[in-house]
């Protein structure tokens, strides 16, 4: 033992706790984004030059009321606002060294589901009536990867599983309207991050739920991203859901960036009237 | 307006005011279906004072709106009775129900889908009148009605001159405050407001419910106030009745109830109301950032310097 080699041992300072999110080098990127409709008669300017990034394991929320352009901004990134009458009309969307804004349709569906994932508000609406919950989750992985059937669905329960569903052998052979809310919630997360994307966009995930089921599915989303160091974009209506899950902020207002940085500043010294007038609107369990 | 109404019996005759509570649901349950049925109401009994508002809380499924229909008489319950200033729905006449029934209106949460579109919204708002009051049918009384519209609308904030426009050209605040409108046009006693604001954006919200408090302080009105919105309920409530699968599993004053609440079910939805500061959410001491997270006050200024190992773990139970 008189080799005094360093050797592995616990005094040895370890190199696998994670970089801060603020220390590393943002993942996605949107850059002076415009977005307008084009309708018969008129345009509608929906997006304006809107600029936010989010890094790896960090919850970026963009928050604002009906018509404040952050839905439009969340589905561009994907390219899925209905075109026509939408039209990218300026920015760019950086993600991986590519702007998305200019990949083919082909190239972005490699993308979709794969790189970067969505989850919505209404999951009935998401998921195939007519098709069993099981096989829309494999259905992913399929597409994206060389998985044979039966690997994928071995994949699937386990990510049912994984998103707090029980018995998952039961419900992967289930169609959507024989789950409840909450469940079907689950399985849209689950369908989402099967393939493991490095961004989750979740818009509005929770406002359908009963509140009991908001805080259990904002505790999953918060514990997956944590284990799998994911970004996450949530676009929500609701403070009190920011200030529950999010590092930093972006407050829009009517297609514009209003108010930017991180969320104890913003909650602190908020400085836009519009973010000033969000929080003091907004209604607090210890008025009672 | 009696203090010293020592009659316990209820009025039998059209008296304007009895001595009890407003509205009384007493046993109250009612079951859907057949051989097995489904209980949406349950043995449900409560009081609503004049001039208070009373939260109705609880999620989907929990009977709260099969309890509202019960007490607003659009539903015949399977048992037990409701009382409408000391009258049992149940034993009226069909023509006292109608005169029962003016007395208490309803305000549901969508005013996109309770509005008929292709209507005006003049009358929209006097509806209620020509349905209720024979003297506002007919071409005489339009100039009558068209008063009283307007007065309606100015009393809720909104302009006298849009009566002859359209649903669809108003916001979602601008018609929830014509559905208010049109609640208030048979000076009734109660309103039911089912989710008033649940579809409306926060700063729109905030407005339609100070105009809410506000009707409630001139025209003395009973609110019952069904809500999903804790947050909300804390700012309405002067009571507040929680339900549970067809059951009222508490009910007392709004300030007690929220910040002591007694039943695991309440706690239950008190714990998992997200709030809205960034520091005391649960998920504060989990987040990735290992930001300022000292125990003890930080002095405001520059905290976040030195990068802490690991985020703490606790829960902040």
């Amino acid at each position: 033992m008189s080799n005094d080699r360093p050797t592995t041992g616990p005094d040895r300072p370890t190199a696998d706790t994670p970089p801060r999110p603020a220390d590393r080098q943002p993942l996605l990127e949107i850059d002076g984004l415009s977005v307008d409709f084009r309708l018969a008669d008129s345009v509608v300017h929906a997006v304006q030059d809107v600029s936010l990034h989010v890094r790896a394991g960090e919850t970026l929320a963009v928050v604002g009321e009906s018509g404040s352009g952050k839905s439009a901004t969340a589905l561009s990134v994907l390219r899925l606002n209905p075109s026509p009458p939408c039209v990218y009309a300026s920015g760019e969307i950086r993600f991986d060294g590519r702007d998305l804004l200019r990949l083919s349709e082909k190239e972005l569906g490699r993308v979709r589901g794969r790189d970067i994932a969505m989850v919505f508000q209404d999951p009935m609406t998401c998921l195939d009536p007519l098709q069993r919950v099981g096989a829309q989750v494999a259905e992913v992985l399929r597409h994206h990867t060389g998985m044979s059937r039966a690997e994928a669905k071995e994949a699937a329960l386990a990510a049912l599983d994984e998103v707090g569903i029980p018995d998952p052998a039961l419900r992967y052979r289930q169609y959507p309207h024989e789950l409840s809310g909450g469940l079907r919630q689950r399985v849209m997360i689950a369908t989402a991050l099967v393939a493991r994307p490095r961004v989750l966009i979740a818009d509005e995930p929770t406002t359908a739920l009963d509140v009991t089921v908001q805080r259990q599915i904002l505790d999953l989303l918060v514990t997956l991203q944590h284990k799998h160091d994911m970004a996450v974009v949530l676009i929500t209506h609701d403070l009190a859901v920011v200030a529950e899950t999010a590092d930093r902020v972006v407050v829009m207002n009517k297609g514009k960036v209003v108010e930017t940085g991180d969320v104890l500043d913003v909650f602190d010294r908020p400085a836009d009237p519009y973010t000033r007038k969000l929080l003091a609107a907004t209604p607090r369990l210890e008025a009672a | 307006m009696s203090t010293d109404a020592t009659d316990t019996t209820p009025a039998t005759t059209p008296t304007p005011t009895h001595a009890g509570p407003l509205l009384e649901l007493d046993g109250l349950r009612k079951e859907f279906g057949g051989r097995r049925p489904n209980v949406a109401v349950d043995d449900v009994s409560l009081d609503v004072h004049e001039g208070e508002t009373l939260a109705l809380v609880g999620e989907s499924g929990c009977g709260k709106t099969t309890l509202t229909r019960l007490l607003l008489g659009l539903l015949e319950p399977t048992a037990g009775s409701v009382r409408f200033d000391g009258r049992d729905l149940a034993a009226l006449t069909a023509s006292e129900l109608r005169g029962v029934r003016r007395q208490m209106q309803v305000v549901l949460q969508d005013p996109y889908s309770s509005m008929n579109p292709r209507m005006r919204i003049t009358d929209i708002v006097a509806e209620p009148l020509v349905t209720h009051d024979p003297e506002a049918r007919g071409r005489r009384a339009r100039a009558r009605n068209r008063e009283r519209v307007g007065e309606l609308l100015e009393a809720v904030g909104l302009d006298a001159g849009i009566q002859d426009r359209y649903p669809h050209e108003f916001s979602g605040g601008q018609r929830q405050r014509v559905s208010i409108a049109r609640a208030l046009a048979l000076h009734p006693r109660l309103l039911v407001l089912d989710e008033p604001t649940s579809a409306l954006d926060v700063s729109v919200q905030a407005t339609v419910l100070d105009l809410l408090a506000d009707l409630q302080r001139r025209l003395g009105l009973t609110y019952v106030f069904v809500s999903h919105n804790l947050a909300v309920v804390a700012q309405v409530a002067d009571r507040v009745a929680v339900m549970s699968r067809g059951r009222l599993v508490e009910v007392g004053e709004a300030a007690s109830v929220l910040r002591t609440p007694r039943h695991p079910y309440t706690r239950q939805l008190l714990d998992a109301v997200p709030v809205l500061d960034p520091r005391r959410g649960r998920r504060a001491a989990a987040r990735t950032s290992a930001q300022t997270d000292a125990p003890t006050d930080a002095p405001a200024g520059e905290a976040a310097g030195e990068p802490t190992a690991e985020p703490t773990d606790e829960a902040g139970r």
